[in-house]
């Protein structure tokens, strides 16, 4: 797969997409919506990859819209229906975890796009900015459903409107993020965590993923037909007989992901 | 029993009609749509058959209608061959027919599932009617059923952009009955079927008689076939071992008569 402004790679049942636009602080442009939202379908086709990790090249995770791109003229909902919305969907439907590894400063739209990965784990001396209110903008890409619904409506609106980057450990804090990791650790850290989530029943993961952000949108009678379908459709997996055959044996499941 | 572009199969009381034109995506050809037709008249016909289901495969329901055979249509091969006509005969199918649709129900597809009485959708299931982008317009039904299950307003809407409609869309505006996972369709449309399958048959179809005359007589006209239909159904054995069972506290067993 040729991509200009990304780079995939697949080790080990791990999809890597990395932001490769170091010397803009991997800013995004059209051409990185498209091939994040291209490559995001490629690691959910491919039957060997059980993992997705999104970081960043060079000092940054995602700076954001590159601004260069927008105008006075520029229509920001065509803007967003057309880029953004698509990547973001694709990250939600992807079927299998998907890592934000915030390598560095995480801002605006490379903040919400670290807000629609299933995990976030963050260097040290990372940064969490919304940026968006510093230019009189609102926090988009789906940045204000999925915040309120990670954090809780109150602080959610405190790094919405008040603009204060994060660091670390306040993201570890608020719940924000699943790991803080020193930068000498980084490259380990990271590798364990992909793995430990590229050996789940990734068939389980998924039906997970599909459920349970969105349940907050149901009422509970709805959810529960819902969970009913989940687990049926769980209990039909390879994963589920490979389970229940390991604990009969006494030994750890070794889960194939179908 | 199998056509060439159906799959005609029986599971219990439920008689299944499985598209089987996957490269097309089920895009329906004149033939496809003589041979559900016909399938439907003959399950009508069947007295081991209580309710009939109607599906496609996991990609899609129907896609569509077949744009190379009607790209040289005139105004009058049109007219003589009327190859809409035959759509007609659908609703003269008296059985319950289930539409269970996984993936696309576009144009012609999505006519001929709201042709059925009901319709289980796939959560990412997409239903539209396309064929403006075209020039042309729907002429199955399409006008028609959409605008009595969504009203005018958001049928127009619908019709006029030719944008797909997500199955939460459909739910919410009551053109389908369910939304389930898409690993799920064929057999939550089963569950349903079976459900169904085991109601009183003669009940059954003088309630689809009397509900689809609501739509289509005034209120007057439609009660008095109302009750009719009611007064006919005490002509049944299955009224009378309804009565019985619910008198003597257990579960009926109906026979359709």
């Amino acid at each position: 797969m040729e991509f200009q402004t990304i780079r995939y790679e697949v080790n080990d049942k791990v999809a890597t997409i990395t932001l490769n636009r170091p010397s803009a602080y991997n800013a995004m442009t059209e051409a990185m919506n498209k091939e994040i939202t291209t490559a995001l379908k490629v690691a959910g086709k491919d039957s060997s990859v059980r993992c997705v990790e999104v970081t960043g090249e060079g000092k940054a995770f995602c700076s954001g819209q590159d601004l260069v791109d927008v105008e006075e003229s520029t229509n920001h909902a065509d803007f967003l229906r057309e880029r953004y919305h698509p990547m973001i969907r694709a990250m939600k439907q992807t079927p299998k975890p998907i890592i934000a590894a915030i390598n560095g400063t995480a801002a605006g739209a490379g903040m919400s796009l670290a807000l629609a990965a299933d995990f976030r784990m963050m260097k040290s001396q990372a940064k969490l900015v919304s940026a968006f209110m510093n230019v009189g903008l609102v926090p988009d890409s789906g940045f204000m459903y999925l915040l309120p619904r990670i954090i809780g409506y109150s602080k959610a609106l405190e790094v919405a409107t008040l603009g204060k980057p994060i660091t670390g450990e306040e993201a570890l804090e608020m719940g924000l993020i699943s790991e803080l990791v020193e930068p000498s650790d980084w490259e380990e850290k990271r590798k364990t965590f992909a793995s430990q989530l590229a050996a789940l029943p990734t068939k389980s993961f998924s039906l997970i993923k599909r459920y349970m952000l969105d349940s907050m949108n149901h009422d509970i009678s709805t959810f529960l037909e819902q969970e009913a379908h989940a687990q049926r459709i769980a209990g039909m997996s390879d994963d589920h007989q490979e389970g229940l055959t390991a604990f009969a044996e006494k030994r750890k499941a070794r889960f194939s992901g179908s | 029993m199998n056509k060439e572009f159906i799959k005609v199969l029986q599971e219990g009381k439920v008689g299944i009609i499985q598209f089987n034109r996957p490269k097309a995506l089920h895009a329906l050809n004149r033939q496809m749509v003589d041979e559900i037709v016909g399938q439907l008249k003959s399950f009508d016909q069947d007295d081991r058959i209580r309710v009939i289901l109607l599906m496609g495969d996991e990609r899609a329901f129907a896609a569509g209608a077949d744009i190379d055979e009607m790209m040289d249509d005139t105004p009058l091969t049109l007219e003589f061959l009327d190859p809409f006509a035959i759509w007609d005969e659908i609703s003269n199918v008296k059985k319950p027919t289930i539409a269970a649709v996984n993936g696309f129900a576009l144009g012609g597809g999505f006519e001929l599932a709201l042709h059925c009485d009901l319709i289980i959708g796939a959560e990412n299931a997409q239903f539209g009617f396309p064929e403006v982008k075209l020039g042309v317009m729907p002429g199955a039904g399409g006008t028609q059923f959409l605008t009595k299950a969504m009203g005018r307003r958001k049928a127009l809407e619908w019709i006029w952009l030719g944008e797909p409609m997500s199955a939460q869309e459909a739910l919410h505006y009551g053109v389908i009955n369910r939304i389930v996972a898409p690993e799920l369709v064929e057999e939550e449309a089963m569950r349903l079927a079976n459900q169904l399958a085991e109601q009183a048959p003669i009940s059954l179809r003088l309630i689809k008689e009397a509900v689809y005359a609501a739509e289509d007589q005034p209120v007057r006209e439609g009660k008095k076939l109302e009750r009719k239909n009611f007064y006919l159904s005490f002509a049944s054995h299955d009224q009378k071992e309804g009565m019985q069972a619910f008198k003597e506290k257990r579960l009926p067993s109906f026979k359709g008569v």
